[in-house]
């Protein structure tokens, strides 16, 4: 009979639910976009005619030196403190302990207002020896510009974040590694620099790019403190002509546009530093 | 004949567990010696005191006549910086029982890492004198890979070159097969069989009982955290003196 020559094909189920529910969602995003475009009060013109201009785009480059700048400053000062927080020295435990409970106990906003008006707890800040009539200290308010502040509280915020992340990169690498780094002569910088570090590093660049992101979104709070950056030049541009919305939506674009730059380099540097672990680069793949 | 690894009342606890207690043992320069027991029995802790990994609470160690991990201050031991102990450590090689390749370093890397680090030695003397490890480990078209994609028992006849990388005249080994597949055993007991002909040092805890038989110049069997028997290797097995150690033989029989 020709039906027992023919072998049946294997079809997937039917999920009619799972179809329908998709056409409703779809047919709502489309909704959606439709209004946003037709919508007149979101004056894309107006958006058009800003996205490029000479403020936004200063503003733009501050917000990325701030956030690359503060990251890297975050990143030093996390591994410092992941280091002292596994320390068997008690004062070394406390006081990164200590740093992370403060730092990251506090708002940033509070933060960054707090080293924006350092000078009403010293107006002066250096080295003086009246008996000998040596100054060195500056005026606060001349030291710590919107700008310093801004690096200041955003750095030292993210810092204590970034000790934690690294902390558990670092608990990740297998205690043999350190014993057979260790079984070689390696000294314990050695053995951080060289073995444990590197490892950690595939368990560490993950959640840090997700804190790069969050980092790059939390420079706009910076602007409360005139701190130069994209979203204080958007203020200053709409509180002069009251195109708030669309003067947003500049900034947002821009936002993404950034984030989006930053998930791609992100996925390139898992992949470097996965090299070796099969979950990254399965060696079956590559025995061919 | 000239003593290499010396332990003389060496006690060791974790917590209450008692599992060194007062072992004495001599090791002479270029002898195999093969230590078996029921685990437990204290033979990796032993092991990793000869290097350090592990503190004893009292007893001495001596390799090649010199104080492991501590110094003469008065009539006390006190414990040498950590610098000093790796330079102690850089002298004697240990191979695991889990291997622990680095994984992010290729077959190549992993030998020549503590060479060049540790040692100092050029980039390219290093990597000629790998090259040569991976021939003698018969693993030269290995050489660019990462362990990943290594077995179980090239892994360790990796981990064994990055031990001789060194150039130790003492490696320690623990438990080198017992986490292998059965069938890559034998790849490896070849490896440590050549490596027993070249006079180098060599203290190694196994469940392998015929090589200890075959290879070893001296067998040790511990129980409960102390040295039970010592002796020729085939007289120990064939007819062992303690009930303990003929309690524990029967089993591989």
């Amino acid at each position: 009979m020709a039906l027992q020559s023919v072998a049946p094909k294997l079809l997937p189920p039917r999920h009619p639910l799972r179809t329908a529910s998709a056409c409703v969602v779809l047919a709502l995003l489309a909704a959606l976009v439709a209004s946003l475009a037709s919508n007149p009060n979101m004056q894309w013109s107006v958006v058009a005619d800003y996205l490029f201009g000479s403020q936004i785009l200063y503003g733009l480059v501050n917000t990325i030196v701030l956030t690359v700048l503060c990251m890297a400053i975050a990143i030093v000062i996390g591994i410092v403190l992941a280091i002292m927080g596994m320390s068997r020295n008690p004062v070394l435990y406390f006081v990164a302990q200590g740093y992370i409970w403060f730092f990251r106990g506090v708002p940033l906003l509070v933060q960054l207002v707090f080293w924006f008006n350092l000078a009403l707890l010293w107006p002066r800040i250096g080295l003086t020896v009246p008996p000998l009539g040596i100054d060195l200290s500056v005026s606060t308010n001349d030291l710590i510009t919107s700008f310093v502040a801004s690096v200041l509280g955003l750095a030292l915020h993210e810092a204590a974040y970034m000790a934690e992340i690294v902390r558990a990169g670092l608990l990740g690498v297998d205690s043999g590694q350190t014993e057979a780094g260790r079984s070689l002569g390696m000294s314990d910088n050695q053995l951080m620099r060289r073995i444990v570090l590197p490892q950690a590093m595939r368990i560490i660049v993950p959640p840090t790019g997700n804190q790069f992101i969050s980092l790059l979104k939390a420079t706009s709070l910076v602007a409360f403190i005139a701190g130069g950056e994209l979203m204080t030049a958007v203020q200053n541009v709409y509180s002069h002509n009251f195109r708030v919305i669309p003067l947003l939506i500049v900034a947002s674009i821009w936002y993404l546009v950034v984030t989006t730059l930053a998930t791609g380099l992100q996925t390139y540097l898992e992949r470097r530093v996965g090299k070796g672990f099969s979950t990254a680069a399965s060696p079956s793949a590559q025995r061919g | 004949m000239q003593t290499m690894v010396r332990l003389s009342g060496l006690c060791k606890s974790f917590g209450p567990h008692r599992v060194l207690r007062d072992i004495t043992l001599d090791v002479a320069a270029g002898e195999v010696v093969c230590v078996i027991g029921p685990s437990g029995s204290g033979k990796s802790t032993m092991l990793r005191c000869i290097n350090h990994l592990e503190k004893p609470d009292s007893g001495t160690i001596t390799v090649d006549g010199e104080l492991i991990g501590y110094e003469r201050e008065g009539d006390n031991l006190r414990e040498l910086s950590s610098k000093r102990i790796a330079a102690q450590r850089a002298k004697m090689g240990m191979v695991f029982q889990r291997f622990n390749l680095f994984p992010h370093l290729t077959v190549l890397q992993n030998i020549v890492e503590a060479p060049v680090a540790v040692r100092k030695m050029p980039k390219q003397v290093a990597e000629a004198e790998a090259m040569r490890l991976l021939k003698l480990v018969d693993l030269t078209e290995k050489a660019s890979a990462y362990p990943s994609a290594l077995s179980g028992g090239q892994m360790q006849r990796v981990a064994i070159a990055r031990a001789l990388a060194m150039q130790p005249r003492l490696v320690l080994f623990d438990e080198p097969t017992s986490a292998l597949d059965p069938e890559l055993v034998g790849e490896v007991l070849e490896v440590m069989r050549e490596l027993a002909t070249t006079g180098i040092t060599m203290i190694v805890v196994t469940h392998e009982i015929s090589f200890a038989r075959d290879i070893g110049d001296k067998l040790v069997f511990m129980a409960e955290g102390q040295i039970v028997e010592t002796g020729e290797p085939k007289a120990v097995i064939e007819d062992p003196k303690h009930a303990r150690t003929r309690e524990f033989l029967s089993r591989f029989r």
